[in-house]
């Protein structure tokens, strides 16, 4: 099978990699370009643990193929700690005790930052629904849940000082 | 080594370590995505591997033609049941459930016959996914297709199609002639049933059902695994137990344990359906003739067809009790589907199902029955949740009709120490009545119910258990330390078992590492599940800091020339008692940098057997309220109570009590396995097999009672199975609340809803 050859930026970075045409661009992170922080969970847009960010849109790298990604900016958790130091959602997860097995970790993070990214404040139920997509099985999402308020609320003040 | 620890140091105020929250030691990994599971490993020349699976729920094999799939450029081994031993029938003791190696082996791939929709039947290793999934396709499986039966009762039935055609079901005497799908009846009982009965003002009878539901790990199964030509092999996965995988590995193909290594990988939640093996053996067979790594990753709809799931069941529970509240008999009969081959947890369920009460008269039978269904496999507390639905409905029933509180005829009829358990032990240091008292003085219980709603109350029960693990401590130069396990942390165990070790060496949590070995690299563990890591592991890496401790204090002595008994260890540092010597104290960092001249390295390794776990309770409060439109039940509150013994690190506690609470309340209102008319699993996807998502639940309210464990050096009892006991109940009960009629057949999903309330009009 011949193989596309696929031009992107991902976490700021340009690369360059090749793709079968039906590969999934999570396969392709994961295989090609070695970022294994996004996890395969259902392969069907169901869990949530594969969550990136295209174009500034939250998006299940398992529905999306990898010759989509041309000129892309793509974000994956492997960007989200800048500068030798966690993101305050990395921070306040640890804190909260927000993971167990940590599989869906990851993408809840993707998938919370992108919550807070657009809407700092969100209420519980807010957070609880725009999270839906995400699977744990751990938690419960009661930690979950405290980790992404109290992030929000953490960066809310960050903001206004 | 045993475990019995002499004095037992259980009293809060001085422990600096045990209690508090940490940051957990693997953190950073998991947050940032570095942490590697087991589809995260790649090794070079690796093949990709993939199963063929029979799309049959029963048939015999007739013929299996691999030659097309070989031919194909870019496969390298193709492997059938014909590359496996075909092995005699052995138990092997695995932590929670026995299993039958030669049924292990012949659920990997089968052999003569296919029992199940998804059981595998051949594999393939290639250069490249796709050409692996060309090749399945060339395979030419012929199949002579069998009648089948999913359903457990239907099963039971002398009609049904038989799956193992010898099979004749023990625990009868005398033993039936005729073989049947039954594989094991269990018997318990106390006292005299009849008179227990005739004693009883008031009786209540029902009978329930449950539906296999998954465990539900987010993580798929995945391995890699590599084997020389000499057979030593290494794999690369994630399970509850490096050390189970070796054994099955090595049994089911016929090598030396000494010859397979297998490295734990993270793992993405097991909740015990990764205590057994499904790819690891196959890869290796894969790599044996291929010469090169193969990896073997379980697509979801794989993880549903073909592992998990934990039993079906059908269940009647008759209980008796007085005017005032006292139970006088209870009898339970319990039918719990196996899958494919023996092995429902139905004996556990017999020894769970009333071991909350105290009970003059009883009886409980149990029937684990085979169905063309997956084999099942341990899910948390295996077998007690669905009996716990059952017997605390009745309960709940009996309360009403009663007009008691439903704490407080728990309370009247709940378990104390000094009494015999159903079970058999005699209970000693159990925390029921106290976790009792705690959910009933807990403001959930006297908060008012807006209209339309219903509360609901269950209580909960399990074993906990102890086992074989080996720790080793390591102190370093600086005074830091390494702690090194054999068991898998599946929700925060390394945590734990640092905070163990800081507790006693003296020294804050981040200044001990803990690793978790390979099977080289750590003496035998068993696999982390029956919540026994924080227990049994946690004993004996806190055995092995005494030990380091013992080491440090003799080293002092040797350097203040006194004898042992002259030093005390205190707040990290070693402390000179010896009136006769005017010594500044020395520091564990002190200590450990001058080890080369006390006698080098300092470290202690204890491998041990840990009894005495200690029974947990728990009690729940569950408030619904349903949408009478749709049939919608939403929890609106819910609050977990347990005894924990004592909380290591207190968050992570809180996490497995929320966690099974979640996972019950999917279990009682949506999970369930669909089978069509064919047999086939028709909600092979998380989006038809609907476990909670975030919207779906409230926050979860977990209350910690801490009745210690005395034999447990810091007082803890395990806490990962209990709360997944009454949350099936506890729902159930709420909706009976709600609705003024039980629904006795689970799941009570909308549909099963509005259906029940357009029938009672
Ligand atoms: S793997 Fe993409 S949503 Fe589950
Ligand atoms: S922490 Fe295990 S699935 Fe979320």
């Amino acid at each position: 099978m011949s193989k596309v050859h696929i031009r992107a930026r991902v976490n700021g970075d340009p690369v360059e990699f090749l793709a079968e045409q039906g590969m999934t661009l999570l396969d392709a992170l994961r295989d090609e370009l070695g970022l294994t922080g996004a996890k395969e969970g259902c392969g069907s847009g169901d869990c949530g643990a594969c969550s990136i960010m295209v174009d500034e849109r939250l998006v299940c790298s398992c529905l999306m193929l990898a010759p989509e990604a041309e000129g892309r900016r793509i974000e994956t958790i492997e960007g989200m700690a800048r500068d030798g130091g966690l993101h305050p959602l990395q921070r306040k997860f640890l804190e909260h005790a927000a993971l167990q097995c940590g599989f869906c970790t990851p993408g809840l993070l993707v998938a919370a930052k992108a919550l807070l990214d657009q809407n700092p404040d969100p209420t519980e139920t807010e957070t609880r629904f725009w999270l839906a997509g995400n699977l744990c099985r751990c938690t419960g999402y009661d930690k979950v849940i405290r980790a992404v308020m109290d992030a929000a609320a953490e960066l809310r003040q960050a903001h206004s000082a | 080594m045993t475990d019995v620890i002499d004095k037992p140091k259980q009293d809060g105020p001085d422990l600096k370590v045990v209690g508090t929250r940490p940051v957990r030691p693997d953190g950073v990994d998991k947050v940032t995505g570095r942490a590697a599971f087991g589809a995260d490993y790649r090794l070079p020349g690796m093949l990709t591997g993939r199963i063929l699976r029979s799309p049959h729920p029963h048939a015999r094999i007739v013929s299996i033609d691999t030659t097309k799939a070989k031919a194909l450029a870019g496969v390298k081994a193709v492997v059938t049941a014909a590359d496996f031993p075909d092995l005699d029938s052995e138990e092997y003791e695995a932590g929670e459930s026995a299993a039958d190696i030669r049924d292990l082996s012949l659920n990997v791939m089968a052999r003569h016959k296919v029992l199940y929709d998804g059981h595998a039947v051949a594999a393939v290793a290639a250069t490249s996914a796709s050409v692996a999934e060309e090749a399945l396709g060339l395979i030419e499986v012929v199949y002579e297709v069998l009648p089948h039966v999913t359903d457990v009762v239907e099963a039971m039935s002398p009609t049904a199609p038989l799956l193992h055609e010898g099979m004749i079901t023990q625990g009868v005497t005398p033993p039936p002639t005729r073989p049947s799908n039954i594989a094991k009846r269990f018997a318990s009982q106390r006292g005299d049933l009849e008179a227990g009965f005739a004693a009883a003002e008031v009786v209540i009878e029902d009978s329930f059902t449950t539906q296999a539901v998954h465990q539900g790990y987010i993580e798929p199964h995945a391995c890699v695994a590599t084997m020389t030509e000499d057979g030593q092999s290494v794999v690369w996965s994630s399970s509850q137990g490096q050390f189970m995988v070796r054994t099955y590995c090595a049994k089911l193909l016929g090598l030396e344990v000494a010859d397979v290594r297998v490295i734990p990988a993270e793992i993405g939640g097991g909740f015990g359906g990764k205590t057994t093996v499904y790819l690891e053996p196959v890869a290796l067979a894969l790599s044996r003739i291929s010469g090169a790594p193969v990896k073997l990753v379980m697509s979801r709809d794989e993880v549903f067809r073909a592992t998990g799931p934990t039993s079906g069941t059908a269940i009647t529970v008759k209980i008796g009790a007085t005017r005032d509240g006292r139970f006088t008999a209870a009898q339970v009969e319990l039918k719990y589907q196996a899958g494919a081959f023996p092995g429902s947890p139905a004996g556990a369920a017999v020894m769970t199902a009333l071991a909350c009460y105290d009970l003059e008269n009883f009886s409980i039978i149990g029937w684990d029955v085979v169905t063309n269904t997956p084999k099942v496999a341990a899910y948390r507390a295996p077998g007690a949740p669905m009996v716990a639905f059952a017997v605390e409905g009745v309960i709940d029933e009996l309360a009403r009709n009663l007009g008691i509180d439903p704490i407080a005829i728990r309370e009247l009829n709940g378990v104390r120490d000094g009494m015999k358990a159903s079970y058999g032990p005699t209970f000693r240091n159990i925390g029921f009545q106290e976790t009792l008292q705690a959910a009933r003085e807990h403001p959930h219980y006297s908060a008012p119910l807006a209209p339309g709603e219903g509360r609901g109350v269950a209580a909960g029960f399990w074993f906990n258990v102890g086992g074989e693990s080996t720790a080793a401590l390591h102190l370093n130069e600086d005074g830091s330390a390494v702690v090194v396990t054999g068991s898998p942390d599946i929700g925060g165990s390394r945590a734990s078992m640092a905070m163990m070790a800081a507790e006693v060496l003296g020294v804050g949590a981040d200044r001990v590492r803990p690793v978790v070995a390979d099977t080289a690299s750590i003496g035998f563990s068993m696999l982390t599940g029956g919540s026994r890591t924080t227990f049994a592991t946690g004993m004996a890496v806190t055995q092995a800091a005494q030990k380091v401790v013992e080491s440090l204090k003799a080293r002092a002595a040797m350097t203040w020339e006194t004898g042992a008994e002259h030093v005390a260890w205190e707040n990290g540092q070693a402390i000179c008692l010896d009136p006769a010597k005017d010594v500044k104290a020395l520091s564990l960092a002190e200590l450990a940098a001058n080890a080369a001249r006390t006698g080098g390295p300092i470290s202690a390794e204890v491998s041990l057997n840990a009894q005495g776990a200690g029974p947990g309770f728990g009690v729940h409060i569950c408030d619904v309220a349903i949408d009478r439109e749709t049939g919608h039940v939403a929890i609106t509150r819910y609050t977990a109570v347990q005894d924990v013994g004592r909380a290591i690190h207190p968050a992570y506690v809180e996490g497995q009590i929320q966690g099974g609470a979640a996972q019950g309340i999917g279990w009682a209102l949506n999970e369930e396995y669909v089978f069509g008319d064919d047999g086939r699993m028709q909600n092979s996807g998380f989006l038809d097999y609907r476990m909670p998502v975030a919207s779906d639940l409230p926050m979860i309210e977990a209350v910690m009672v801490e009745v210690p464990n005395p034999r447990h050096p810091f007082g803890a009892k395990g806490v990962g199975e209990v709360p997944i006991v009454p949350p099936l109940a506890a729902v159930a009960n709420a909706v009976r609340g709600a609705l003024g009629f039980r629904m006795a057949h689970l799941p009570l999903s909308p549909p099963k809803v509005r259906a029940a309330l357009d029938r009672s009009g």
